[in-house]
Formats: structure tokens, sequence, C-alpha cells
């Protein structure tokens, strides 16, 4: 028993030298390579709503970036190619806009089997819930605090 | 030559945001809902605090299309509807301002769910 369980503490300290290096650097590179990507393609599609839609508040030019990132990641979620770029990219793909809109088409796709009402519609904030509401929490803190400022 | 540098910018600090989301994956195995809530949080207080703008001006894309420019919209929007129409835009003002990412996920998630073919897991 005792043989045993050294036996896996060492297997363990073993994994624990040896895997998360080689795994961590490259994990990081992968993130920053898709992070970067992503972000240069929204700076491309504000860059080019404004040459072709000059009269676009600055504003305006940030909600239709958003909405266009929103819509690519749709359609490339429900053609599964999202998951791939999501496989190499890590966080990459986590952390932008993207990642968020992907987690709400994904789950409501995953859940399509359950019915439209408690399949899609309720599962479809597993994971964008917690982001809504402490988004908006903390938004309606901040619009109150500067109420007294 | 002006354009490559602000796609330089744009993608080193895009891309570091994203590395930083990856250190917090590797060493603490956090699911993606917090890493999420984390960065969207860290968007609402650089803007509340007044630094986001000045970010913004450099790295524009690389800080607004992580999830804390959508932090920074929603306290955008408050912090406006606050100061223009008191506690009615401080309470609805920042779901108003994030509301294009917040309508066109919803809507987008949907309809692909309901055209698409469900997820079949291998």
């Amino acid at each position: 028993m005792r043989a045993n369980k050294e036996i896996q503490t060492e297997y363990k300290s073993i994994i624990r030298d040896s895997m998360p290096k080689t795994r961590h650097i490259s994990t990081l590179i992968r993130a920053f390579f898709t992070g970067g990507i992503i972000c240069s393609l929204g700076q491309g599609i504000n860059m080019a709503l404004e040459a072709f839609l000059p009269q676009l508040t600055e504003q305006e030019r940030g909600g239709y970036t958003t909405l266009c990132m929103i819509l690519l990641t749709g359609i490339l979620t429900a053609f599964g190619v999202y998951d791939k770029v999501g496989n190499f990219g890590g966080a990459g793909s986590i952390v932008p806009i993207t990642g968020f809109a992907n987690s709400i088409v994904s789950q409501a796709m995953e859940h399509k089997r359950e019915g439209v009402v408690f399949g899609i519609c309720a599962n479809m904030f597993a994971i964008a819930g917690p982001v809504i509401v402490f988004g908006i929490t903390a938004s309606v803190i901040v619009g109150i605090i500067y109420l007294f400022i | 030559m002006e354009i490559f540098l602000t796609f330089l910018i744009v993608f080193a600090v895009g891309g570091g945001i994203c590395v930083l989301g990856q250190l917090l994956i590797n060493f603490t195995k956090m699911t993606s809902a917090r890493i999420l809530v984390i960065f969207l949080l860290i968007g609402v207080i650089l803007e509340a605090v007044g630094i986001f703008e000045p970010i913004k001006n450099v790295a524009k894309a690389g800080i607004t299309i992580p999830i804390t420019g959508f932090g920074s919209n929603l306290a955008k929007g408050a912090i406006k509807g606050a100061k223009e129409r008191g506690l009615l835009g401080a309470v609805v003002g920042g779901t108003e301002a994030a509301g294009a990412g917040l309508a066109g996920a919803i809507f987008i998630g949907f309809i692909a769910a309901l055209v698409g073919k469900p997820k079949t897991k291998d």
C-alpha cells in the first residue's frame, strides 16, 4: 500500500516537473497569436467602416465592429470551425468578444435536442450568464457612484 | 507605415491580454466563465477610473475587442447616463451601451441553434 502511494507521489512529481513547462510556453504563444489575429481582424473591420461609412460616430463604429465579429463567430461556431480555433488558441479564443459570442452560440447548439425553451433558451447563458450578471451589476454600481460625484 | 504600426500595437496588446488569460488558465485552472468575468471587471474598473480611454487611444482594437472593451462600454454608458439623465440613466445606461454585444450574441446564438444541426460529441 505504502509503496503504491510513494510511486503515486513520485509519478505526480515527475509529471509536474516535465509536463507543464513544454505545454506552458506553447499555449502562451498560441494564445498570443490567436488573440492578436482576432483583435487585428476587429481593427481591420473598424478601419474599413471608417473608410466606407465616414458618417458613423466612433461609438457607432464600435457597435458595428462588435456586431460583425459576433456574426462571424456565430457562422464559424455553427460550422464547427471556432471549436478548432479554441482548441488551438486557448485563452486567445476565449478573452476576445468572439469568445463571449461563441460561448452563447455553442451552448445554444449543444442543447438543441432538449427543446427550444428548456434546451436552447435555458442553456444559452451557462457561460455567458455570469458575465452578463457581473457586467450589468458593475455598470449599475458605477452609474450610481457617478451620480454622487 | 502608420497602418502597419497600428496593427502591430493592436496585435501585441490584444495578444498580450490573451496571454494573461492563458496564464490564469495554466496556473489556476480557471474555467472560461471566470476568466471572462475577470477581464470584464478589469474593463469596467479601468473605464470607471478613467484609464481606459488613454489606453484605447493607443491600443485601439487591441483592448476593445477583448471582453475588457465590453466592460468599458458598460461603465461608459452608465457614467454618461448618470450625468445626463440622473438615476434612470445610471441604471439603464450601461446595458444600453453594451446592447450591441448582448442583443447580437443572443439573436445570432438563437438563430444559429434553430437553423444549425445539433452538435454531436465525438
